[in-house]
């Protein structure tokens, strides 16, 4: 068999060409899930067909942050909690660009949370990544605005007893036009999830549940990485179209996993196009972000 | 009855493996269909210990490991779509 494979030398992982292979092995801890999902997105990008020329990416500080460093796209680890609003300039400045924000939980819902609401509000068109990891992984454990409650944490020694927020209804309430949740034991589905939502014009999120394993798990004793794709994969149950009210996550409870929202609306940029066509007539040009091109 | 069943059968593919950033987060073990992967009794340079493909007969090459490996340490490769790259006269991936 040995001597089989040595005619296979030198084959390399499918997702090599899309990472800076001079930064690996990367920094996230063993058993962390959020390498797994940089795998889904690479093969997502293969199987969507973009040019990867056109594809950017931006992430805010956090160890989600870190996936812009390690992606050799074009990419941006903008400020704490500003990945979106970067991530909106730069759509609009070149509309030809698809946009990605990959980020985590804190970075996304606590310190960048307004801007969050307010581009799928606008329905910016922007695909957002959210890696929901429960915890603030890189700073040491404090307690996220996605902590179950009961779940202890370095801030919350006691338990946690702060509401957490339920994310696919947060962005269904604030008109995101597709949004899904999956966890890193959904491989296979996470991937075409993000191959659906790189293709959808305007404002598209998949969260992603992923495990901590070094302050998220150790802190609540609920074993090693592994040990919690193995709960994701028993307590998930796959329910497309379902109400995002009823999607919460409790502490270690069922996770409803699926499809939730899949809609039309105009994005922010024609929906602009087309007010100002109207009102002013020839006087107005519409943007559509040749940006000296052609 | 495990023997018999090995004998008649044939791999369809087989994994790779780039021991030295492996982290041993079990994640591939423990989701391999078909239960072909197993830690090595060697550890890496880390003192990790690294996954080995120890049912070689079992493996179909479908990549699972692939895509659940957080360091991409692993990947799953089928016998007929590395012929295929051989004979292209491919190496490496796209792009880079």
């Amino acid at each position: 068999m040995s001597e089989d494979l040595a005619r296979f030398e030198d084959v390399e992982n499918p997702v090599m060409p899309y990472l800076r292979q001079e930064r690996i092995p990367h920094i996230w801890c063993p058993g962390c899930g959020i390498g797994t999902t940089v795998n889904c997105f690479a093969r997502a990008l293969t199987e969507s067909g973009l040019d990867l020329d056109k594809v950017s990416i931006v992430s805010g500080i956090g160890c989600t942050g870190r996936v812009a460093g390690y992606m050799r796209l074009d990419s941006f680890h903008t400020t704490h909690g500003r990945a979106i609003p970067f991530a909106t300039g730069l759509k609009l400045a070149n509309p030809r660009l698809k946009v990605v924000v990959y980020s985590g939980d804190g970075d996304l819902f606590a310190i960048g949370g307004n801007h969050f609401v307010h581009a799928a509000r606008r329905n910016m068109d922007l695909t957002v990544i959210c890696v929901n990891n429960s915890t603030y992984g890189m700073t040491g454990g404090q307690v996220a605005p996605t902590t179950p409650l009961g779940a202890t944490q370095t801030t919350m020694p006691y338990g946690n007893f702060e509401n957490p927020f339920n994310l696919p209804f947060l962005a269904d309430a604030c008109g995101a036009v597709y949004v899904a949740r999956w966890t890193v034991f959904h491989v296979k589905q996470l991937t075409r999830a993000m191959k659906e939502a790189l293709l959808k014009p305007g404002f598209t999120f998949i969260e992603v549940l992923a495990p901590c394993p070094t302050l998220y798990l150790r802190r609540n004793r609920l074993g090693d990485g592994v040990d919690q794709v193995k709960y994701y994969k028993e307590k998930s149950t796959i329910k497309h179209g379902a109400d995002t009210k009823e999607v919460g996550l409790g502490f270690q409870s069922d996770i409803v996993v699926g499809k939730f929202v899949d809609r039309e609306r105009p994005t922010w940029l024609d929906s602009m196009n087309q007010h100002f066509s109207k009102v002013l007539g020839t006087r107005f040009q519409p943007w559509g972000g040749s940006n000296g091109e052609d | 009855m495990g023997d018999e069943k090995a004998a008649g059968k044939k791999a369809k593919g087989t994994v790779f493996v780039r021991s030295e950033v492996c982290k041993g987060c079990s994640y591939c073990i423990e989701f391999c269909p078909t239960d072909c992967l197993e830690f090595s009794k060697d550890f890496n340079s880390k003192g990790y210990h690294y996954p080995v493909l120890a049912r070689p007969e079992d493996c179909t090459g479908c990549d699972l490991c692939g895509l659940y490996c957080p360091d991409f340490a692993i990947f799953g490769m089928k016998f007929k779509d590395l012929e295929a790259r051989k004979n292209a006269g491919a190496s490496g991936g796209a792009g880079g």
